[in-house]
């Protein structure tokens, strides 16, 4: 196929991204597993790039962890995702900006019922109008977190501090990008670059001097599953499905995963820490573990924050290789700081690689 | 080994870049015969072994091909040599010399540590 042949299918598989004025929805579980990515998020959206970005505390969960366990009955999740519409649509917004995959892949999908369904729409209108007395505009515009971020990289990039080039090679730092199941598999129009050619982590680590590895096990889910990992003795289905990547990424030596869910890089974090303490095996250099961080935390590293105030310290694979390769300055002691510089003490659990 | 409450599942995947087909081979030239195998399953159907215990001819047949030695060598051990798999075999094959040859040599391409 000729280069303007290639461009015209290239475009098939981009999705529109609002560029100002989003409404922000949260995720559940990022908060407590990378409490600082969020934040750091909203930190580049107002500081750096200047972007109107607005989120009501009173927003709840999607209901998506239990509607993914059948808990949640779907008229349920329905008026919940309804009623953030509604707290949008008060505060005036169109735009919808979604931290979470899980969230992401619940909205669209809603939003798709309520297309194909219209009566579906009528239904929860009336619930919502008889249980909160609340009304709602759907979003103009659905966009993951991680769009935004890969809408505005090369902004980011012109603002970097660090690139994602080794230090001490000069080489550029080889990354493992893993895309969340529900981010383009479930609807691949709603991803960019589709369920085929995922371009969305690919373009920021690009954009910001690194390199990604094409690994056998590239596309293959981490192996959180929402069923997967509720009842204790299913997780080893979760484990078993993250050991398959990292043997399969490990002969390529990443310096680092990047994952643009909440479940992927928190599984990946925290089952090389179970791997090593089961079976004894790291993935990572000189015995340890591979960082795994989301792309706020990746983009916040390129902009020179400190990774201690975004919340690194909570990983269980220590990010400190990933920190020294890209020639990050940090102080070992405030790890376990506060703000202040009041220690608030390590933890018991023994990091992966330590 | 710390107890988490759960176990890390063994891969199944099957890995040809880590293949061994030595075995698998030197079988396939003693006993030209078995190169026209076509996996009906008249062998485990018929039996006597299979009747009794967990033995399926097809099953080690599969084994073999795959170069998984350490399951096909506890395999093997079933068979009664009975050869009632010849008389039903519509390729002719001599099954019979296929296991006989496999119990001579599985003890040459087993893997270290196995």
């Amino acid at each position: 196929m000729n280069k303007e042949g290639k461009i015209q299918v290239w475009q098939d598989y981009q999705k529109e991204i609002a560029d100002d004025r989003y409404f922000y929805v949260r995720s559940c579980i990022r908060q407590n597993f990378f409490p600082g990515a969020e934040q750091t998020f909203l930190k580049i959206l107002r500081s750096e790039l200047g972007k109107d970005i607005y989120e009501n505390p009173h927003h709840t969960t999607c209901s998506g962890i239990g509607y993914h366990s059948d808990i949640v009955p779907f008229d349920t999740i329905q008026t919940i995702v309804a009623r953030q519409f509604a707290l949008m649509t008060e505060a005036g917004y169109q735009n919808l900006a979604v931290s979470c995959i899980t969230s992401f892949g619940i909205y669209n999908e809603i939003i798709e019922t309520w297309k194909e369904h219209p009566a579906e729409l009528e239904k929860v209108r009336n619930y919502l109008k008889s249980a909160t007395g609340r009304k709602f505009e759907i979003p103009q515009n659905v966009a993951h977190a991680g769009d935004i971020i890969y809408k505005f990289r090369e902004n980011i990039a012109a603002r970097k501090k660090f690139s994602l080039i080794n230090q001490q090679t000069g080489k550029p730092l080889k990354f493992v990008e893993h895309i969340g199941c529900h981010y383009s598999k479930m609807f691949p129009s709603k991803g960019v670059g589709g369920a085929e050619f995922p371009y969305v982590l690919v373009g920021m680590i690009e954009s910001w001097g690194g390199e990604v590895i094409d690994y056998p096990e590239r596309r293959h889910c981490c192996g959180f599953g929402f069923r997967q990992y509720l009842v204790m003795s299913n997780r080893g289905y979760s484990v078993s499905n993250s050991r398959k990547k990292f043997e399969s990424m490990e002969p390529y030596k990443p310096d680092a995963i990047v994952s643009n869910c909440p479940g992927c890089p928190m599984f990946m974090d925290r089952w090389q820490y179970v791997i090593e303490e089961m079976e004894g095996k790291t993935y990572g250099e000189n015995g340890q573990g591979i960082p795994v961080l989301t792309y706020e935390e990746l983009a916040g590293l390129v902009l020179g924050y400190n990774p201690w105030d975004m919340g690194m310290q909570m990983h269980q694979t220590n990010v400190e290789p990933l920190l020294n390769k890209m020639g990050i300055p940090y102080n070992p002691d405030l790890k376990y700081a506060t703000k202040e510089g009041r220690q608030i003490g390590k933890p018991t659990m023994v990091s992966c690689g330590c | 080994m710390k107890d988490f409450g759960f176990t890390i599942i063994k891969q199944r995947t099957i890995d040809y870049d880590q293949f061994d087909g030595r075995l698998l081979n030197e079988v396939l030239e003693m006993e030209p015969s078995f190169k026209v195998c076509l996996s009906c399953g008249g062998c485990t159907a018929t039996c006597s072994a299979g009747d009794l215990v967990s033995f399926n001819v097809r099953r080690m047949n599969l084994l073999l091909r795959r170069g998984e030695t350490i399951e096909l060598e506890s395999e093997i051990q079933k068979c009664m040599l009975c050869g009632k798999c010849m008389l039903v075999c519509p390729r002719g094959i001599n099954l019979r010399n296929v296991i006989m040859l496999i119990k001579k040599s599985i003890a040459k391409y087993k893997p270290v540590n196995s």
